[in-house]
């Protein structure tokens, strides 16, 4: 059973995302996307400074067996990026709630609030 | 062998198992309208003689000519030892076989083919080839756009650039809504126009095309152009001749911090002109851009034992994991045509490269000292060429190649067609196979071929 922290939001494509206290959302692969994709090798992320439409392409994750496209959970600016992650794709692997991809400042904040929550990305795996 | 082993027996005894009457209600799926129907213009099998009848006509028609003719695909000797090799059982089949545990021998061979073209080019990685010249500088176009971040559908070509190559990119890129700008020459030194290259960078662009040498034989100031268009946030890709890379300084190495990619036809190393292909295309890029590199690519590892082997890599890039979003529809590449490169470029040496095309630079030098000696023929561009050179003529190009030809002799490439601007304009191109005595063959058969021709 995949690891799904009770203070996230969460998408259908398997990002999670943390609404920081200065407004901005940090987002990353939920547990369940790591399992599935396995050895993850390399990571693309975002320009900064870029606006994004809640929905696009923005990143993505290649393993030994596939690549994922990575979706901005939200309609906003890319602010800022974790090379760290790109440096070390296994930490994805190994801690993707800690590996986050990119932050975001959100058009608008109630966008937020229309993710879904821990309970209901469970019920969206069938877990 | 027969192709298909299964005997009528086998056929139908697997479709009363699966319980279908006949082998077209397996495709019974596809709509009747997207079916071809009958193929009227397949003709009937011929058994081997005849083949090799055929053939034989075929090859006898092409005949054998003094051939002056660059423009793309070049005469170069190639050592016996090449085919000798690359016709070996362990090498020869129409396919590349791809598994590791199967194929260790044709995999380092393509390791070792990807290694010399990275080498040569000045680059950091190489794939296993792609079909041709042409393509694999449309793949080149299509890396450089989806890779540059400044988002710019648009990238600048020379018109000096292989005319074949810019139609080529036309059909592949067009369909991607990329638009090709076409940066004419300067006709005095038949390198690209700095003024209208200014001119077309005043809306932001992709990538700048440099060919080196150029369509015309003439050597392009890359440096400069590099470190101009990295300077515009736009990549740049070199399109070079690869035998001219033994001698020229290769794109890796342009301005301050080389070019992005490198492409062009390998045709030269080791493969016959045979009537237009098949030929392999080279393309080569910095380590940054290796995830946009479509088709094919060998890497090194080792196994559990830690011993060396060699095994396709990347492979998250396509078609088979990537699906649509693959960087290409090219899963492919021309194994035995490397193959025969590779041998080739083994035997040689980078001293037998060089001194191969040291011998093609100064016979075409060489030759057009003579040519332009005769009365009324002058060079067209006053620049540094490599092994072609372009000539104006004082009669129509087309007579002229016509009485070459009744001499037996392919007299170069008439370019009017392509460059109407440029007058009577003839492109010749030498290489180590022309002998001094060829070259008095052909200026003299050129200078009465002229004397004869109404102006």
């Amino acid at each position: 059973m995949s690891d799904i922290p009770g203070q996230l939001r969460y998408t259908k494509n398997h990002e999670w995302v943390r609404l920081e206290v200065d407004g901005s959302a940090t987002v990353g692969i939920t547990d369940h996307a790591q399992e599935l994709l396995g050895d993850i090798v390399f990571i693309e992320l975002p320009e900064t400074g870029k606006h994004v439409a809640g929905g696009t392409e923005v990143a993505v994750v290649e393993s030994v067996k596939a690549a994922a496209d990575v979706y901005a959970p939200l309609s906003g600016v890319v602010t800022e990026v974790n090379q760290a992650a790109a440096d070390a794709p296994e930490s994805v692997n190994e801690t993707p709630y800690d590996a986050w991809l990119f932050r975001m400042s959100p058009d608008n904040a109630a966008d937020f609030g229309a993710l879904a929550d821990a309970v209901a990305y469970r019920q969206m795996l069938g877990d | 062998m027969p192709f298909i082993p299964h005997t009528p027996e086998d056929v139908s005894a697997m479709l009363d198992a699966i319980g279908v009457g006949g082998i077209d209600n397996l495709f019974d799926e596809i709509p009747a309208g997207l079916l071809n129907g009958s193929l009227p213009n397949v003709p009937e099998a011929l058994n081997e003689m005849q083949v090799a009848r055929l053939m034989t006509e075929r090859a006898e028609a092409d005949g054998r000519y003094l051939s002056f003719l660059g423009a793309g695909a070049y005469e170069h000797h190639i050592p016996a030892a090449v085919w000798q090799l690359a016709t070996r059982g362990e090498f020869y089949t129409s396919y590349t076989p791809y598994q590791a545990e199967a194929s260790q021998g044709t995999l380092q061979l393509v390791y070792e083919w990807q290694s010399m073209m990275a080498s040569l080019t000045g680059m950091d990685v190489s794939n296993a080839s792609l079909y041709d010249g042409a393509t694999a500088f449309a793949e080149a176009v299509l890396m450089a756009v989806r890779a540059n971040r400044n988002e710019a559908h648009r990238v600048l070509v020379p018109s000096s650039l292989h005319p074949h190559y810019r139609a080529t990119l036309k059909t592949i890129v067009g369909q991607h809504g990329i638009a090709v700008v076409e940066i004419p020459f300067d006709t005095e030194s038949g390198r690209i126009d700095r003024d209208a290259l200014e001119a077309a960078a005043a809306e932001p662009f992709a990538a700048l095309a440099i060919a080196q040498p150029n369509f015309f034989g003439v050597l392009e100031e890359p440096d400069a152009l590099t470190d101009w268009a990295h300077g515009k946030n736009a990549l740049v890709i070199g399109v070079s001749n690869p035998m001219a890379l033994a001698l020229v300084k290769p794109a890796g190495e342009w301005g301050s911090a080389g070019a992005d990619l490198a492409c062009g036809d390998a045709q030269p190393f080791g493969i016959p002109l045979s009537g237009g292909g098949p030929y392999l295309g080279y393309l080569c890029c910095k380590q940054a851009l290796v995830r946009q590199m479509p088709g094919r690519i060998v890497g090194a590892t080792t196994d559990l034992d830690g011993r060396p082997g060699y095994t396709l890599t990347l492979q998250a890039r396509e078609q088979h994991i990537r699906r649509a979003k693959a960087t290409s529809n090219i899963c492919t590449n021309q194994g035995l045509m490397v193959t025969a490169s590779a041998i080739h470029l083994s035997l040689l040496g980078l001293k037998g490269l060089e001194s191969a095309a040291a011998a093609s630079h100064a016979g075409c030098r060489k030759l057009l000292e003579k040519l332009i000696a005769i009365p009324g023929v002058e060079p067209v561009f006053a620049s540094p060429f490599f092994h072609e050179a372009v000539i104006r003529l004082p009669v129509p190009v087309a007579g002229v190649l016509e009485k070459l030809l009744q001499q037996k002799m392919l007299g170069g490439l008439d370019i009017v067609p392509y460059y109407p601007e440029l007058g009577h304009a003839l492109l010749v191109c030498v290489t180590e196979t022309k002998t001094s005595d060829n070259l008095d063959q052909f200026s003299d058969a050129l200078a009465n071929a002229i004397k004869e021709s109404p102006c």
